[in-house]
């Protein structure tokens, strides 16, 4: 029994932790896919046709877009920071804390480091499968008009990125969930409700709108919007993509040392 | 004759671990401070020592998860501090929970796990096959762990630690919580591991665990070990053959200790009884008679590494 077979040391070792999630997803997976599917379905025929068709009947065009247009490119951004939040908080908890198969496997070759790229980086891939999976849908619903759509998996991935990365950072440091609930209800659900998701940013009173703008969702909302439309600004367009990647970058630089200190002290 | 002392000899000097003073420190508390050990290959090694006597941070010390504070230490000839992936790579733990997939099966738990260490699909199969029969799980393959009852979990969890076949496996209490039967398994499991040359170290609240499963162990107590050697030598070493344990009714025990003093080496005086250490406990007994002292019952037994251990850390609850 010892003799030690060589490892084939081929997979540099995030890969294998992001290769761990996603089988482990795959062996679980069923329910999911449905809701991934059916999900942006329900969502834009309530929304985009039987709000939309009051909305149209009232004011007409929203910024030049029927409001099913307007809303399906928010459904893929708001859709794409739920999947940050669920994936990242409880499951890392859980990994840490409860089940503590995290560090199960800060016992074989891998580093604390290599555990939470690992995850980040199936938490994103999974995102961008999401965006595609949306992306098709909204597109069905005839609500894409440029080229620049296309991007909307990627925009997807980058928005879960965003949030993913400090949120495991904050899971990896805390002893009970009981702080989640209060992030869910006084961070997600305003910023889900409130970052021009369901009404342009000009629906605000001029002092209001600067605060919005500080807002995460709210960029990954706009980037969304912009490609599925083909338009806008470069240089606002830049300053969505820098807010939102300057979030990973805090978030990966703090993730890697928390969950170093919870795992390995 | 002198081959085989060589070979002893030479044997004595394989250390596949040594450490020399590692200190753990916690901030201003010093979990562990300062113990110097070495494992030999091929050996069973006991940490006993009660709550907080600094076992769990020596276990994670040397599993290479946890950096030592101070001191040196040495697996498999490495450094931890710089080679920590390639020294785990070769070292199976068993921590104190199970941290087991529940939502997985069995078979799944084995084989994925088994990436981590980046082996081929083709021979985690093999393995997850063999472990499998070995933790004699091999009807419960494609059950969810879920459904499993503590020992075969127990049992999963160390088939998984071998999934990457460790020279050095680390056990931390790997029976606590099981029923007898269970655990006499186990045992049995690690003592044809150990046939097969497979280096254990062991941490464990049973004695008799230890007295069965150890070539040598340590006990701790408030970070430092406190005895080193083979049980029965510890057992020669820090008590005597025999004790008997007498007990007087409803009294209160408290003068007895003057009293009985002279016929034993060690007499210790407990609420409920007392222990005299003797080396031959029938002749005490009689001589005890003779001399008037009648308890309400008498027991003589064989003096155990529990009698040890109590003497060395302490009948003070520690939490």
């Amino acid at each position: 029994m010892t003799d030690t077979l060589e490892p084939r040391l081929g997979w540099s070792r995030w890969r294998r932790s992001w290769w761990y999630h996603a089988k482990t997803y795959a062996h679980t997976w069923r329910g999911s896919v449905a809701s991934t599917i059916l999900f942006p379905i329900f969502y834009l025929a309530a929304l985009g046709v039987g709000v939309g068709h009051l909305v149209t009947k009232h004011t007409g065009l929203v910024q030049g877009q029927t409001y099913l247009h307007f809303i399906a490119p928010s459904l893929l951004a708001t859709t794409a920071m739920q999947l940050g939040e669920g994936e990242s908080l409880w499951p890392v908890l859980a990994a840490v804390k409860w089940i503590r198969n995290y560090h199960a496997a800060a016992a074989t070759p891998l580093e604390p480091e290599d555990i939470y790229v690992g995850k980040l980086t199936w938490v994103v891939t999974r995102s961008f499968a999401t965006g595609v999976v949306y992306t098709i849908v909204i597109a069905c619903f005839g609500a894409l008009q440029s080229w620049w759509s296309l991007t909307l998996p990627f925009i997807a991935a980058l928005i879960t990125l965003a949030f993913s990365a400090p949120l495991i950072a904050y899971a990896a440091t805390v002893q009970s969930d009981g702080s989640f609930m209060t992030i869910y209800r006084f961070a997600f659900v305003p910023m889900f409700l409130f970052s021009a998701t369901f009404y342009p940013l000009t629906a605000y009173p001029g002092y209001l709108r600067p605060v919005v703008q500080l807002v995460p969702l709210y960029h990954g909302v706009a980037l969304a919007r912009a490609a599925a439309f083909g338009q806008g600004a470069w240089g606002a367009l830049l300053c969505h993509v820098v807010f939102l990647l300057a979030m990973a970058v805090i978030g990966v630089t703090l993730g890697r040392r928390t969950l170093r200190r919870r795992l390995v002290d | 004759m002198s081959y085989a002392l060589g070979l002893h000899l030479h044997m004595s000097n394989d250390y596949i671990l040594e450490a020399q003073d590692l200190v753990k420190r916690f901030g201003e508390i010093s979990a562990v401070k300062g113990v110097s050990f070495s494992i030999h290959r091929g050996e069973s090694f006991g940490f006993l020592g009660p709550n907080g006597a600094g076992k769990t941070s020596t276990m994670r010390m040397i599993s290479a998860v946890s950096q030592p504070s101070s001191g040196t230490l040495t697996i498999f000839g490495l450094d931890p501090r710089t080679q920590g992936p390639e020294i785990r790579g070769r070292l199976g733990v068993v921590p104190q929970e199970d941290t087991l997939e529940l939502e997985l099966s069995v078979r799944q738990n084995l084989e994925m796990f088994g990436r981590y260490f980046d082996l081929p699909r083709g021979v985690l199969r093999e393995r997850a096959t063999e472990l499998l029969d070995f933790a004699q799980l091999s009807e419960r393959a494609n059950d969810k762990v879920d459904d499993l009852s503590g020992g075969m979990k127990r049992r999963l969890t160390i088939a998984r630690a071998l999934i990457n076949r460790p020279e050095l496996l680390i056990l931390d209490e790997p029976t606590t919580g099981l029923d007898p039967q269970a655990r006499h398994l186990l045992w049995e499991r690690l003592y044809r591991l150990k046939r097969e040359g497979v280096t254990q170290i062991i941490t464990t609240h049973y004695m008799d665990e230890a007295e069965q499963l150890c070539d040598r162990l340590v006990v701790m107590d408030h970070g430092t070990i406190v005895a080193e050697g083979p049980p029965r030598e510890l057992i020669s070493r820090h008590s005597t053959r025999e004790v008997i344990e007498l007990r007087f009714g409803t009294d209160s025990h408290e003068g007895r200790h003057d009293q009985l003093a002279p016929y034993a080496q060690r007499v210790e005086v407990l609420p409920d009884r007392v222990l005299l250490y003797v080396d031959e406990g029938d002749d005490t007994l009689r001589q005890l008679h003779a001399a008037g002292v009648v308890p309400t019952s008498a027991l003589v037994r064989r003096s155990s590494l529990e009698d040890v251990f109590l003497r060395l850390t302490g009948r003070t609850l520690v939490d």
